[in-house]
C-alpha cells in the first residue's frame, strides 16, 4: 500500500493504493458478459418487431431483431455477421454504446412498462461467440485500382477503410499515433474495453486484406492535404478532435492540473495499474462522458474523495442518467451547480479548487452567485470537451476546408467543401460525439466514395 | 369455502387432484410424501407381471420453447421396475395408514384372462380403492402385445374391461390412448365393457428433437433413440379435445371421466371439469416442480369456484359441455372485428406484419407525426383473431362482436352448402 506521511499541505499523491488483486477487478469489464442461458432468455424476450424501432434508433441500422433471432435460435455466427454487415465495429460499440439513449431507448418493451432489451449486451454475446476460430466473415470485390488515403485510424478512419476495402479499394490508414484505435485505443473507459479489445477489434478489422497502415504519420506534420491529393483518388478525414478545451482560470497551469482525456490515455497504455500514480482526493470539472470516466476510473485507481462538479444540473450534464448513476454507485460524488473561479497550489502544486454556486438568471443564462466553496485536492483533472484542431488542413494560412462550428463541414455523405476529400466522425460537426455514429460515417463516406471513384 | 371433495367411480378423494401413474407413485415414499403434500389420491404406478421390467437410462426428454424448460416431456420408461410383491405389499400399508384419500392400482398384465385374473385377486386383497387399466403406454409395452397394442384395439379394450368386471369388486378405470384417430372406439369399447370410468390421455408417440451431433432421437441411449410418450403442458389441448369428445357422446352418457395431460395449474383443471371431468390427474407438473405445487391448485380452484358461486364441484362440471358442438352448426352470420387498444399498444408491428403478409391486411401501419401507430381496417378485417394472438401486449387487441342485425344461420342452412337442409315449409 502506498503511505504518505507528508506536511498537510503537500500532494497526497501514489501509486500502488491497492492491491494487486483489485487492480484486476477493478479494470475488467464494468458489465459481465451474458451466458448461454441469459443470452437465450433475453433473446427470446425481444418480440422480433416488424420495421423495429430500435433499429431505426441504432445509428449504423443493425438489423436488430435480425440478430436476436439468430441468437435465440444459436446461430451466433450468423449474428454476429448480421451485425458486423452495418457496424464493422460491432464488438466496441455493444460494449461502449450509451444504448440508454440509443437502441435501448426505442424498444417497445419500455412502452410496456418493462426493461428493454438489452440490446448491448446481446449484441456482445453474438460478437464474442459467433467468431471464434471463423476466417473473416467478408470478402473482397474484384480490385477497382484506385486508391484512398484515410487519414486517422480511429472509428470513423477504420469502418472507412473496412469498407472500402471491401468494395475493392487500395486503401492506406495515415495514423499520427503508434497505434490504430483512436479513442477506443487511447479513451474509452478502461472496464468497457478491458483486455486489449481494442487492438482485437483492429487486428480483425485488418484481416479484410487491401488495408496499409501507415502509424506515426501526421497530416500536417508529415504529409499534407495536396501531397495526399496527389497521389490518391479520394481523402477520407478521420481526425478526432485533437484538442482540449481549457477552463480559463487562474492556476490551470499548477502541477497535479490535467487533461482528463490524457490521463486517461495513460491509464489505457498502463502495463501495471498499480504503477500508477494517484491522489488521495481528486476534483473533476466537467460534465460528460470524459469527466465520469476519469472520476471512476480514478476511484478505481484508489482515489479516497472524488468530486466531480459540473455547473448545471443532472439534465443537462451529456453523460446520460446512467452514466451518472454509475459513477455515484462507484462512490463519486457529483456536485451540479458550481464552477471553478481559481485553482490554488504550495509550491507550485495544486491544493485546492475555489467553486462558486451557480444558478441561472431571470434570462436563463448561467451565472455565478458569489457563495464560494472550497475543495482540497490532490488532482484536479479537466474535462470540459474536446475541441477540433484544423492546423493539419491549413496550406499556409488557409484551411483548405471550409469549417462550421469549429469542425469540418460536410455533408450527409461526408463529403467537405473540396472535392475528392470526405470527413466523418468527432472531427464533423454536428453529431454527439459516440463511437457509433463514427462507424456510420465512415461507412457512408465509403459508399459515397466507392459512387464517385466508379464513375 | 367452495367444497371440492370428490367422489369418482364410487373412490372418495377429498379433492379431485390425483397423482397420475408415473414416477411420482412408484413406492411408498413418493406416495406417501404426495398425501402429505395434500394430493386427494393417487394411482400408484403401474404393476405388471414378476418378472419386472428393466428402464434403460436416460429415460426423459423435455420439449423446451423459448427458453421454457419444460413445454412439453417425454418419456421411454417402463412400467415399475420392482418386484410385484414389493409394490402390493406397500400399497397394503399405505392405504392402512391413510385411509382417507384415493389409492387406485394402475395394471398391466399380458392379454389373457388368467394373468388378469391372478393379479386381480392379490390387488384386491391390498384394500385399495379402485384400478386403473393401462391400455395407454406407446412404447416398450405395446410391443409386448400389452398397454397401447391393446388399447388400439376396441374389441380388447372391451374385453379385458370384462374380465376386470367379473373377477373384482374394485371399481375399474380404463385408461385410454390417445394414439388413435377417434378416441370414441375405445371409449365406447371400455363403457360396453361395463367401466366404471375412463382416464384420459395417456402419452402420445413423439420424438422430442434429434441430438444434430449424435444424429439420434433424444433421449440418446448409448447411440441410439426411440420413440417416446408425449405429455406436459403441450398435450393439453389434444386431451381436452378427446376429453370434449366422450362427454358429449350419447353411448358414453354418464361416465365418469378422470381428466389427464398437462394440467399444472387450477385453471386447468377448471377447463378439465367445465369439460365432463369429475377428478383430475398431474404427472408432468408434479415431475417438474414437486408435489407442492398442489396447494394453489386446491386453494385456486376453491377461490374461483367461491368467485364463481360454486358450492361444489358438480356446479361446474361439464357446464362447457353443451357448447362444444360441430363446426357445422357454428353462426355463421356472427361476425368480429379486431379492436387495437391504442393506449396499451407499444407500436411493435406485429398484427400489422401478420395480418399483412398472412391474413387479410386489414391493419394499416401508419406514420402520424413521426410515431408509429397501427390502425385496424374494419371494412376488411374478417375477424381471425390471428393479431390478437401474435399481439404481445394482453388485452390490446379484442375482438369485438358486431351488430350486423343477421339472424343465425349454420352451415347446414347455407346457401353455398350443396346439400343444405331446406328449410322445413
Ligand atoms: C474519454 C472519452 C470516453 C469516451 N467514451 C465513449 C463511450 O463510452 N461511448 C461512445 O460511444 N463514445 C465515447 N467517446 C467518444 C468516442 O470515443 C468518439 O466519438 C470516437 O472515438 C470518434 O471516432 P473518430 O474516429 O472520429 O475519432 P478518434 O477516435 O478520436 O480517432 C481519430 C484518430 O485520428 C488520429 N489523428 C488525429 N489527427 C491526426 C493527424 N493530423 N494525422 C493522422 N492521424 C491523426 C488520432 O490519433 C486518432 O487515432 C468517448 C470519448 C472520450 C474522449
Ligand atoms: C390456420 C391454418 C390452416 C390450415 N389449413 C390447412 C389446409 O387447408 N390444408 C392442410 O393440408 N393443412 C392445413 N393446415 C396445417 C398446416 O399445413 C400444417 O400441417 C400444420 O399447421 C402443422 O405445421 P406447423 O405447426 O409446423 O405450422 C393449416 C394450419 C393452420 C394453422
Ligand atoms: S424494439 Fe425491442 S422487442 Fe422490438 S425488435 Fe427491438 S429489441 Fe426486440
Ligand atoms: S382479426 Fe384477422 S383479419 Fe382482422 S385485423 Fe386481425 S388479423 Fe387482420
Ligand atoms: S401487435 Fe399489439 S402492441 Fe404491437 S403494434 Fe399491434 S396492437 Fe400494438
Amino acid at each position: 500500500m502506498g503511505t504518505s506521511n507528508l506536511t498537510k499541505d503537500s500532494p497526497d499523491i501514489s501509486a500502488g493504493r491497492l492491491d494487486l488483486s483489485e487492480y484486476a477487478i477493478n479494470f475488467d469489464d464494468a458489465v459481465p458478459p451474458l451466458n448461454p442461458q441469459t443470452a437465450r432468455v433475453e433473446a427470446n424476450r425481444c418480440y422480433f418487431c416488424y420495421n423495429a424501432p430500435c433499429m431505426t434508433a441504432c445509428p449504423t441500422g443493425i438489423d436488430i431483431p435480425g440478430f436476436i433471432k439468430k441468437i435465440a435460435t444459436d446461430n451466433l455466427t450468423g449474428a454476429a455477421v448480421r451485425i458486423l454487415e452495418q457496424n464493422i465495429l460491432g464488438g466496441s460499440c455493444a460494449r461502449d454504446c450509451p444504448t440508454e439513449i440509443l437502441c435501448e431507448q426505442a424498444c417497445v418493451r419500455n412502452a410496456e412498462g418493462e426493461s428493454p432489451i438489452t440490446i448491448g449486451s446481446l449484441q456482445r454475446y453474438a460478437m464474442d461467440n459467433g467468431l471464434d476460430g471463423m476466417p473473416h466473415p467478408f470478402t473482397r470485390a474484384e480490385t477497382t485500382g484506385k486508391r484512398v488515403a484515410v487519414v486517422g485510424g480511429g472509428p470513423a478512419g477504420l469502418a472507412c477503410a473496412h469498407r472500402l476495402a471491401m468494395l475493392g479499394h487500395e486503401v492506406t490508414i495515415f495514423e499520427a499515433r503508434e497505434k490504430l484505435g483512436g479513442l477506443n485505443e487511447y479513451g474509452v473507459a478502461e472496464y468497457k474495453l478491458a483486455n486489449d479489445f481494442a487492438a482485437r477489434e483492429v487486428a480483425f478489422i485488418m484481416e479484410i486484406g487491401g488495408i496499409e497502415v501507415k502509424l506515426g504519420t501526421a497530416l500536417g506534420r508529415d504529409v499534407t492535404l495536396a501531397g495526399l491529393r496527389a497521389e490518391y483518388d479520394a481523402i477520407f478525414l478521420g481526425l478526432g478532435l485533437g484538442a482540449v478545451k481549457a477552463l480559463d482560470c487562474e492556476g490551470e497551469t499548477l502541477e497535479g492540473v490535467y487533461n482528463a482525456v490524457d490521463y486517461i490515455a495513460s491509464i489505457r497504455q498502463a502495463e501495471d495499474f498499480a504503477l500508477l500514480p494517484i491522489g488521495r482526493r481528486i476534483v473533476v470539472i466537467g460534465g460528460g462522458n470524459t469527466a465520469i470516466d476519469i472520476a471512476v476510473q480514478a476511484k478505481r485507481l484508489g482515489a479516497e474523495d472524488v468530486t466531480l462538479v459540473y455547473r448545471r444540473d443532472a439534465e443537462a450534464m451529456s453523460a446520460t442518467d446512467h452514466e451518472q448513476e454509475f459513477a455515484q454507485t462507484n462512490g463519486v460524488t457529483i456536485k451540479y451547480w458550481s464552477r471553478p473561479l481559481r485553482i490554488e497550489g504550495v509550491n507550485d502544486h495544486v491544493t485546492k479548487v475555489v467553486f462558486e454556486h451557480t444558478g441561472l438568471d431571470t434570462n436563463g443564462k448561467l451565472v455565478g452567485t458569489g457563495r464560494e466553496f472550497v475543495i482540497e485536492a490532490d488532482m484536479v483533472f479537466k474535462a470540459i470537451g474536446q475541441s477540433f484542431v484544423a492546423d493539419p488542413l491549413k496550406d499556409s494560412e488557409q484551411s483548405l476546408l471550409e469549417l462550421s462550428q469549429g469542425r469540418i463541414k460536410a455533408d450527409d455523405e461526408g463529403r467537405t467543401s473540396l472535392g475528392g476529400v470526405w470527413a466523418g466522425g468527432d472531427c464533423v460537426a454536428g453529431g454527439q460525439d459516440l463511437t457509433v455514429e463514427s462507424v456510420q460515417a465512415g461507412k457512408i463516406a465509403a459508399h459515397s466514395i466507392d459512387r464517385v471513384l466508379r464513375k | 369455502m367452495a367444497d371440492i371433495s370428490s367422489i369418482f367411480a364410487g373412490i372418495k378423494s377429498p379433492n379431485p387432484f390425483w397423482l397420475a401413474s408415473a414416477p411420482p407413485t412408484d413406492k411408498a415414499y413418493n406416495v406417501v410424501r404426495a398425501y402429505k403434500a395434500g394430493w386427494g389420491g393417487v394411482v400408484w404406478k403401474t404393476l405388471g407381471e414378476d418378472p419386472h421390467v428393466v428402464n434403460v437410462s436416460s429415460r426423459y426428454g423435455a420439449y423446451s420453447y423459448k427458453g421454457n424448460r419444460v413445454a412439453g416431456f417425454n418419456n421411454i420408461e417402463l412400467i415399475t421396475d420392482r418386484p410385484l410383491d414389493v409394490n402390493l405389499r406397500e400399497i397394503k400399508e399405505v392405504k392402512r395408514d391413510w385411509p382417507g384419500r384415493a389409492l387406485v392400482v394402475s395394471l398391466m398384465v399380458p392379454c389373457t384372462e388368467e394373468s388378469w385374473k391372478s393379479i386381480l385377486a392379490r390387488v384386491e386383497n391390498t384394500g385399495a380403492d379402485g384400478i386403473e387399466l393401462n391400455f395407454g403406454c406407446p412404447h416398450g409395452m405395446s410391443e409386448r402385445g400389452m398397454g397401447a397394442a391393446v388399447g388400439q384395439v376396441p374389441e380388447y379394450v372391451e374385453m379385458v374391461t370384462r374380465w376386470c368386471k367379473q373377477y373384482s369388486r374394485m371399481p375399474v378405470i380404463v385408461k385410454l390412448t390417445p394414439n388413435v384417430t377417434n378416441i370414441l372406439g375405445s371409449a365406447r369399447a371400455a363403457v360396453r365393457g361395463g367401466a366404471d370410468a375412463v382416464s384420459l390421455i395417456n402419452t402420445i408417440n413423439s420424438i422430442m428433437s434429434i441430438d444434430l451431433d449424435a444424429m439420434a432421437p433424444t433421449p440418446v441411449v448409448d447411440g441410439k433413440g426411440t420413440h417416446g410418450g408425449y405429455c406436459g403442458p403441450a398435450v393439453k389441448p389434444i386431451a381436452m379435445h378427446m376429453v370434449a369428445e366422450i362427454s358429449r357422446d350419447p353411448e358414453c352418457a354418464g361416465i365418469p371421466i378422470s381428466g389427464i395431460g398437462g394440467i399444472e395449474t387450477w385453471r386447468d383443471a377448471a377447463e378439465f371439469g367445465a369439460l365432463g371431468c369429475g377428478t383430475m390427474q398431474v404427472c408432468t407438473a408434479a415431475m417438474h416442480y414437486g408435489f407442492h405445487i398442489v396447494d394453489d391448485m386446491i386453494d385456486g380452484l376453491k377461490r374461483w369456484m367461491d368467485a364463481k358461486g360454486y358450492a361444489t364441484i358438480e356446479d361446474f362440471r361439464g357446464k362447457a359441455v353443451p357448447n362444444v358442438t360441430d363446426w357445422q352448426y357454428l353462426n355463421l352470420n356472427f361476425k368480429t372485428i379486431a379492436n387495437i387498444n391504442q393506449d396499451l399498444c407499444i407500436k411493435c408491428g406485429l398484427c400489422h406484419i401478420a395480418c399483412e403478409d398472412t391474413s387479410h391486411q386489414s391493419i394499416a401501419s401508419l406514420l402520424e407525426d413521426g410515431t408509429r401507430k397501427y390502425e385496424v381496417i374494419e371494412e376488411e378485417c374478417v375477424g381471425c383473431n390471428l393479431c390478437a394472438h401474435v399481439c404481445p401486449v394482453e388485452s390490446c387487441i379484442t375482438m369485438n362482436p358486431v351488430d350486423n342485425g343477421l339472424p343465425y344461420l349454420n352451415w347446414t342452412q347455407h346457401p353455398n352448402n350443396p346439400m343444405r337442409k331446406q328449410a322445413a315449409e
